[in-house]
């Protein structure tokens, strides 16, 4: 910190501040306290002409801090912005004290100083943070040349972007190679569409800015985002070449269900069992002749869900079969005018307009469509095949017989493996007997597809979440992986079909071409998207503990020989996890660090307990508890003024010395409030708030340790949207820790 | 009326969650971007929503961080009360006339809520589907954004009233401001219009709009949210009580050649969920769900296979006839099909959830250049002018912004980045 810090205060009585706060007593906590050289109050401080002035005194004053006692942070931010060798605090006035407590009230005074001191003490010891801009390497790396890597591929490479595309077979085409025709794509979605994937192959190859390595085997890939190196070998050679890439579309695809598995719906059993794949292969060879591969076709039946929505097989929906068996029906219709065609499902799923294929399909003559399930199915001495279909829609049984029985089989991540093989488990006991779940992650991720063979720490894939499928914020950030600059693409990613594909590539390329923008200008990527900073590790004093490599849900942190964590600040999301798992302290940002932190909650004034005042510290995520506090504030509700808020980058970015600096500074209790964790987490870094949870734990061993109550720390899942929650909450908090008693080191 | 001038690599009509999407992404990929939504605050549909499907976790948590980076990327221009007047194509370039409404509430407002305490007049609260009043000078909810208030004219009485000038001490209120027009000037255009609820009352057999017990499934959002017209409380509309039974009838006009002939794609796990809604507030209710086919595609199908083994929820397969209001039991009367016996079941129920589907925002006669189908879907061309979201064709909010980020490529390979 070479310059020394300035800081101007700027308090606004507006929006019913003044009526609740002695501003004159305030601005004394600065002065007097602190002596900044600059404090003054305003009524009405975002006005432009108040702006204008800050602005001078930022000026005349050299002023590099301005800590600004208003609203919460979340509104004004672009008139509080100033020049960018300024920081600015922002001291939630409005939500977090005016609206939210006793106007004129002691207690509510002290809240307001105590805010103030946080701001001030924060303005501080935080430091202006200067995006750190690298060379990089500009090239997109796509893994998978079916569908959804070409897609990917001719995207990014018609925006411009240069583009490897790497196939493991010796063409490009995957599924979409095999098959005869494809699915309507526009309006009025009744006619099958030619094959084009010849023209696709051809208009992928013949980009000049597009390489294509076919057979290729991807050995290894290491680095970070913008400077990968992926080592690569062609099949049946033994010279591994280097490739330099910025970011990678993985469209690894899917594989289908093992029909093997399947015997009960007899393939394997009978010859005329084939699946949906087969037909579209046998299809194609059909001129004119009377026979499918040799088989007689006067009737032929196609059973859905063959292995999906079964927990014997794939518990989920394989999204594509039921368009995909439509369309083959239109093909049997197509070549065998005459023969009785047969479908037997559980739901029809045809989402959107895929409808009016579904209509087209039930009007033609000689189709029969009923639900149901396949009870049993065996061959006559004919060799057709006879299939009793139970739980149809009239409740009755029924039977069909068919010379062909075609089974929509699902579809199977890449990404997925079979099972846990123990012994492939790295053990790395650290030998602090606080395991936490990051070993378990990592070693999860070690024993994983090994498709792009990841050096990462954390293992050679993307970290999966539900059946194989890659992890993500499915529903609002469908791209967001836990490894960044590298997204998965069509159906590795989810079930889905034909044109979902095509524009699941395109969103992925455009994914991967933004990371190489936000490198560019030495910005994170979502959530802080434009966030400058990034953590600093001072390494003499680190003792190999390993727990920052582990938990870092985005696999950051790679480890040398001895366990030192080797950074790779390009993979980084800025979350803060590390820093909150560090036991020596030597992780920080520059403004948001252990000591920012810790100097904030050693500046809140703590009553003897003579006064009988309990002092609570909140510790809020920001993405979420946060904001749910302002609404608490913009419902005018009230809660107890004992309490003192410090918003956090997530609950897992809480170090616990800072609990133990509370403690011992006379807090009488701390509170934590973060997201949910668990199958439908909502943490926005994924494992953040499970993190804080397990850390807890130890926590509450040490304050047994140290004679404290264990309930003096508590920590509780609070969504956007349950604002209502906060005020009883803290409410019994206050009254359960008064009930308890005062913290014992208080004044120690 | 005054007149605007800007300039931008794109365009992004509509600011609901496609919208803000491909506005986000493609700010983040280092584009100018302009933003407009027609009505006063941005969020459309999903910002009316109480939770997401499967994960059951609100939209405001992603509508948070959303925000958050909306509000700090200067590449943004956001417009509200914003539409689209004419498009016209000159020099590879496109021409756009954006009519900006009167808020009548300027950038100074902090939106502390002194003008909404003053005002005497009531209007229907459009962001409750005027399911109850708000003040003529309003927000549609505590976390709208922009956090500025709105003032509507059809009800203000303006000067004569004068009330909220006079309270606020900053300026804010403008009762005389006017239409603006701003000649924007765009490399590329992205249509994120989005979708209605398909209006029930064209159902004539289920009786939307004749008893308040039946409603429709955006109604029900409301009713579950926490900042809804009934604080979250799902009741009887007709009398305030509590629920002990409740029928969803799927395809409230969807896959029906009367009304809307595709399936809208998102309503039966929209009805799972809400189920889920009804079984967390009144543990004794039970729940019926009618449905022709449950669509729960891909993974969504764990969700349902969850909810369905919950033995208060009861599906039941079988498209609904009619639905009428017994005076005697003072209940909602579900008549249809049982698929077991071919006969007509009726299912006595005191509320009725219709499961309306998503009808396309209209926008014809924009520029000849998009075209809309027979549904009114746009058609997807790769050109420069391109959409995502429902306009496209119905879907739920992870493919929209899945569509919505794959939209905004399609525009960069329009857009000359040097």
């Amino acid at each position: 910190m070479a310059v020394e810090t300035k800081v101007g205060v700027y308090l606004c009585s507006g929006c019913g501040i003044g009526d609740s706060i002695n501003l004159e007593e305030l601005s004394n906590v600065a002065t007097n306290e602190y002596k900044t050289p600059v404090c003054k109050s305003y009524t009405w401080l975002c006005k432009n002409e108040t702006v204008s002035e800050i602005e001078s005194d930022i000026k005349n004053e050299s002023l590099n801090r301005v800590v600004i006692a208003a609203c919460s942070d979340r509104f004004m931010e672009d008139v509080f912005n100033f020049d960018k060798d300024v920081q600015t605090v922002r001291v939630n006035l409005r939500e977090n004290v005016a609206w939210t407590h006793k106007s004129m009230d002691e207690d509510t005074e002290m809240l307001a100083q105590d805010y103030l001191r946080m701001g001030i003490t924060k303005a501080k010891s935080i430091d202006i943070t200067v995006p750190a801009i690298e060379d990089i390497t500009e090239t997109i790396l796509v893994v998978g040349g079916g569908l959804s890597g070409m897609s990917s591929a001719l995207a990014a490479s018609k925006a411009g972007s240069k583009v490897i595309l790497t196939e493991k077979e010796d063409e490009l085409g995957g599924w979409l190679k095999n098959l005869y025709k494809l699915p309507p794509t526009k309006y009025p979605y009744d006619t099958l569409e030619e094959n084009n994937v010849k023209e696709l192959i051809a208009e992928v190859e013949a980009k000049e800015n597009t390489r294509v390595i076919k057979n290729c085997e991807i050995e290894k890939v290491s680095g970070q985002p913008g400077q990968f190196e992926v080592k690569y070998k062609m099949k049946g050679n033994s010279s591994e070449e280097i490739l330099k890439i910025g970011s990678i579309v993985q469209a690894t695809g899917w594989k289908e269900y093992d029909p093997e598995n399947l015997a009960d719906l007899g393939y394997g059993k009978f010859k005329n069992v084939i699946t949906g794949n087969q037909l579209e292969k046998y299809i194609q060879n059909v001129n004119g002749s009377k026979t499918l591969n040799d088989m007689p076709v006067s009737s032929i039946a196609f059973i859905q869900c063959a292995g999906s929505r079964d927990e014997k097989h794939l518990p989920y929906c394989s999204a594509a079969c039921c368009t995909a068996s439509m369309k083959q029906m239109l093909y049997v219709r197509e070549k065998f005018p005459d023969a009785l065609i047969y479908m037997i499902y559980k739901d029809i799923r045809t989402p959107s307009q895929y409808e009016l294929l579904y209509k087209r399909v039930q009007n033609e003559d000689r189709i029969f469509m009923t639900k149901g399930e396949v009870n049993n199915l065996r061959q006559d001495e004919n060799g057709m095949i006879e299939i009793d279909v139970d739980n149809t829609l009239l409740g009755e049984e029924i039977q069909i017989k068919s010379d062909i029985v075609v089974l929509a089989t699902g579809m199977v991540p890449s990404t997925f493996v079979e099972e846990v093989e123990s012994d492939a488990v790295v053990d790395e006991d650290d030998g602090s007997g606080e395991t936490l779940d990051g070993k378990k992650e990592a070693e999860s991720a070690e024993i994983g597809a090994k498709i792009l063979n990841l050096s990462y720490r954390q293992g050679t894939d993307l970290p999966t979440l539900h059946y194989g499928f890659p992890d993500s914020h499915y529903i609002c950030f469908p791209y967001e992986t836990r490894r960044t600059g590298i997204y998965a693409a069509g159906t590795v990613r989810a079930p889905m079909d034909y044109t979902q594909c095509i524009s699941d590539a395109k969103g992925a390329a455009l994914k991967s071409i933004q990371v190489l923008y936000a490198l560019k200008n030495g910005v994170a990527v979502h959530p802080r998207s434009g966030d400058t900073t990034m953590p600093d590790f001072f390494m003499q004093r680190c003792t190999q503990c390993k727990r920052c490599t582990e938990e870092c849900p985005f696999g950051t942190l790679d480890e040398d020989e001895k366990g030192t964590p080797l950074p790779n600040i390009n993979r980084c999301r800025r979350c803060g996890i590390c820093l909150g798992s560090c036991p020596e302290r030597i992780i920080t940002f520059k403004d948001y660090s252990i000591q920012s932190v810790s100097s904030m909650i050693k500046a809140v004034e703590i009553p003897d307990e003579f006064e009988e005042k309990p002092r609570i510290l909140a510790f809020l995520c920001e993405n979420d508890a946060y904001p749910a506090l302002d609404l608490v504030g913009r419902y005018r509700m009230q809660f107890d003024p004992s309490v003192r808020v410090i918003p956090v980058r997530c609950l897992g970015a809480v170090n616990v010395v800072w609990i133990a600096d509370a403690l011992s500074r006379g807090f009488d209790g701390i509170i934590m409030l973060g997201c949910k964790h668990g199958d439908d987490y909502q943490c926005h870094y994924v494992r953040g708030s499970e993190l804080a949870e397990k850390r807890m734990e130890n926590v509450q061993e040490k304050l047994k340790q140290l004679v404290l109550e264990p309930e003096r720390v508590q920590i509780h899942t609070v969504a956007i949207d349950e604002y209502e929650k906060l005020p009883t909450l803290f409410n019994d908090f206050v009254e359960e820790i008064t009930e308890i008693g005062f913290n014992p080191y208080k004044g120690m | 009326m005054t007149q605007n001038k800007i300039s931008s690599n794109l365009l992004v009509i509509g600011a609901g969650i496609a919208g803000i999407s491909s506005a986000l992404e493609a700010a983040e990929t280092g584009l100018n971007v302009i933003l407009i939504d027609k009505e006063p605050f941005i969020g459309g549909n999903v910002a009316r929503f109480n939770r997401y499907f499967p994960k059951l976790c609100p939209p405001g948590c992603g509508l948070e961080i959303n925000i958050r980076r909306l509000r700090t990327n200067p590449a943004i221009k956001l417009f509200t009360l914003a539409e689209v007047a004419s498009v016209k194509k000159n020099n590879g370039k496109y021409n756009v006339g954006i009519k900006v409404s009167p808020r009548h509430v300027n950038r100074l407002c902090t939106a502390c809520g002194d003008c909404a305490k003053v005002c005497p007049e009531k209007t229907a609260n459009e962001f409750n589907y005027k399911m109850d009043e708000t003040t003529s000078v309003n927000i549609a909810n505590e976390s709208a954004y922009p956090q500025q208030y709105v003032i509507d004219m059809k009800t203000c009485k303006g000067e004569s009233c004068n009330k909220c000038v006079e309270v606020c001490k900053y300026n804010a209120i403008e009762l005389n401001q006017t239409e603006e027009t701003i000649d924007a000037e765009v490399d590329s255009i992205i249509v994120a219009t989005g979708w209605e609820p398909y209006n029930a009352e064209n159902i004539e057999v289920l009786q939307f709009g004749k008893h308040s017990d039946i409603i429709t499934n955006v109604i029900m959002e409301r009713l579950a949210s926490p900042n809804g017209p009934t604080k979250g409380q799902i009741l009887r509309l007709s009398s305030n009580e509590k629920i002990n039974s409740v029928a969803f009838v799927q395809c409230a006009g969807s896959r029906d050649e009367n009304y809307l002939e595709y399936c809208s794609s998102v309503c039966c796990m929209a009805s799972i969920k809400q189920a889920k809604y009804i079984r967390e507030q009144h543990p004794e209710a039970e729940v019926h769900i009618h449905y022709i086919d449950i669509r729960a595609n891909g993974i969504l199908e764990s969700f349902y296979n969850e909810v369905s083994k919950d033995e208060k929820i009861h599906f039941h397969r079988g498209k609904v006839a009619k639905v009428f209001h017994n005076p005697e039991t003072n209940k909602m009367v579900v008549e249809a099909e049982d698929t077991l016996t071919g006969n007509l079941m009726q299912n006595p129920v005191e509320l009725v959830v219709l499961a309306t589907g998503m009808k396309p925002n209209s926008l014809n006669g924009l520029t000849d250049e998009i075209s809309f189908d027979k549904n009114g879907f746009l058609n997807l061309t790769n050109g420069a002018i391109t959409g995502c979201g429902v306009i496209t064709e119905p879907k739920e909010v992870a493919s929209v912004v899945q569509e919505a980020t794959g939209a905004v490529l399609t525009a960069l390979q329009t857009i000359n980045r040097n």
